[in-house]
């Protein structure tokens, strides 16, 4: 069973957001580490790209195959975790902590209520 | 639900992760990929691979039979020993890749699980003529175990007479103890053996290698572990469009006696006067991971990718990522994969990358 903290708001494509006053931290679920098994290598944005709502910001590799990231909110990216460089392997042991991917300064907090709530992810996933 | 192997509750038991592979519920890992493919490279790996297709041929006629049906000569080989070979289509290409064990008059063959139905069939057809008997053995299960301490373990818990077999069987030799054949072979690129036993004793052996220290490991790694030892993977380095000579395995081609004509052979004959292809390694030593049908261009070629990779992927022994592509003859130095919009440099090299745990690739 994969965990699936309360307190996150869920993007359908398994991205997860953990709000810190402006900023919008980003990662993805355990539910999408375990189904892409070890990952070997994470493509981060650039600091100071301005995504919108569900633009492709990058790309998390595991052994078996290449999954796109999608920014779930709009924003500037203000900081990425360059730890996961030389260790991907955090996304697949703390997928909610030392995993996670960047920080978007968020443009418009409105947009996390389109996102899931825990208890509605928990549900898409056990019907896929 | 899919086919089951004899092992599949010591699958669940271990903790596997079940896929399905060619309609059979196989374990995809235990955990770690990742894991299980360094255990391989430093210690010793079980694989279950009794979805593998067993068929024995028996009868008088097994010999012509088999120098018909396949590309390379059972006639090079003495009795206790296997050969790797492909079985062509009468246009050279590869119907299947397989393993053909030799007894004193008789053979067994193993050939893929994916491919079974269309196989059975193709070795039926070309049986005209043949005093030749085809028969599956859905009685049998296989296990592979694999790694630089796999046959000092085996030694050690089969002792007797099979223990004896594992002591002094050379590469690619097999023994046949009672009702089990001990080959040492594998896929991995490293030293190990495969053994086939009846269905009913594969639990207890299986539990008897896990006792012993021997570590499940899943068709994840074995994937990796081919790759990085440059063994091809039917159905993506090779399939009934390409001939051997454009997937490396010329040298599983026989063509020293004039007299034997077996099926693909003129046009094999034809394609290597005319030149072809090649199957070459890559290696991507910046970030990013080769996939199978990612476009490769080479230095000067044409506007359209100029090859295809058809395997790729993370070397966890290496570290980055490497490939087998399908390129134009003579390609050599560095080209580019096309990965997501971006060209990024690969090296050209020989395969294999990985043999016995070390590095061991060539550039080209």
């Amino acid at each position: 069973m994969s965990e699936t903290p309360a307190e996150l708001r869920y993007r359908a494509s398994h991205e997860w957001v953990r709000v810190e006053d402006d900023v919008a931290v980003v990662g993805i679920s355990d539910h999408a580490q375990d189904a892409m098994g070890d990952l070997v290598y994470v493509e981060l944005p650039e600091v100071g790209v301005v995504f919108a709502a569900g633009d492709e910001a990058g790309v998390v590799e595991s052994v078996k195959a290449a999954s796109d990231i999608y920014a779930p909110v709009s924003g500037e990216v203000v900081e990425i975790n360059e730890a996961l460089e030389d260790e991907p392997e955090k996304v697949n042991n703390e997928p909610y902590a030392g995993g996670w991917l960047f920080k978007i300064k968020m443009a418009d907090d409105g947009e996390l209520k389109e996102m899931l709530t825990a208890d509605q992810y928990q549900e898409q996933i056990e019907s896929e | 639900m899919g086919h089951r192997t004899p092992l599949y509750q010591a699958h669940l038991a271990a903790g596997a992760k079940m896929v399905d592979f060619g309609g059979w519920d196989m374990p995809i890992h235990y955990g770690s990929q990742l894991d299980e493919h360094h255990q391989v490279r430093q210690y010793a790996g079980m694989f279950d691979v009794s979805h593998m297709t067993v068929v024995d041929i028996t009868g008088q006629g097994a010999r012509d039979y088999l120098r018909h049906l396949l590309a390379n000569d059972v006639d090079k080989i003495e009795p206790g020993h296997a050969l790797y070979t492909g079985m062509l289509n009468e246009r050279g290409g590869v119907i299947d890749d397989l393993i053909v064990y030799k007894n004193s008059s008789d053979f067994r063959l193993v050939v893929n699980c994916a491919t079974r139905e269309k196989d059975l069939d193709w070795m039926e057809s070309q049986a005209g003529g043949f005093a030749v008997d085809i028969r599956e053995r859905p009685d049998l299960a296989m296990i592979a175990i694999q790694g630089p301490q796999a046959r000092p373990i085996l030694e050690k818990i089969l002792c007797g007479e099979g223990g004896n077999a594992i002591a002094r069987l050379p590469v690619f030799g097999f023994e046949n103890v009672g009702r089990w054949l001990i080959a040492r072979t594998g896929y991995t690129g490293e030293d190990g053996a495969e053994i086939i036993l009846p269905d009913e004793q594969a639990e207890e052996f299986w539990q008897r290698l896990l006792d012993a220290g021997v570590k499940p490991t899943g068709l994840g790694a074995r994937d990796t572990l081919r790759l990085e030892a440059g063994l091809n993977l039917y159905g993506n380095d090779m399939d009934e469009d390409v001939t051997p000579w454009e997937a490396n395995m010329g040298w599983t081609v026989d063509l020293n006696d004039q007299t034997r004509q077996f099926v693909g052979r003129e046009l094999l004959e034809e394609q290597k006067a005319r030149g072809h292809a090649q199957l070459l390694g890559l290696v991507l030593e910046g970030k990013g991971v080769l996939r199978a049908h990612q476009g490769v261009h080479v230095p000067g070629g044409s506007v359209g990718p100029d090859g295809e990779i058809t395997s790729g992927t993370f070397s966890p022994t290496l570290g980055h990522s490497v490939a087998l592509a399908r390129l134009p003859a003579g390609t050599t130095g560095t080209v580019e994969v096309e990965i997501r919009n971006k060209r990024l440099p690969a090296r050209v090299v020989r395969a294999p990358f990985v043999r016995n745990g070390k590095t061991v690739y060539k550039p080209l």
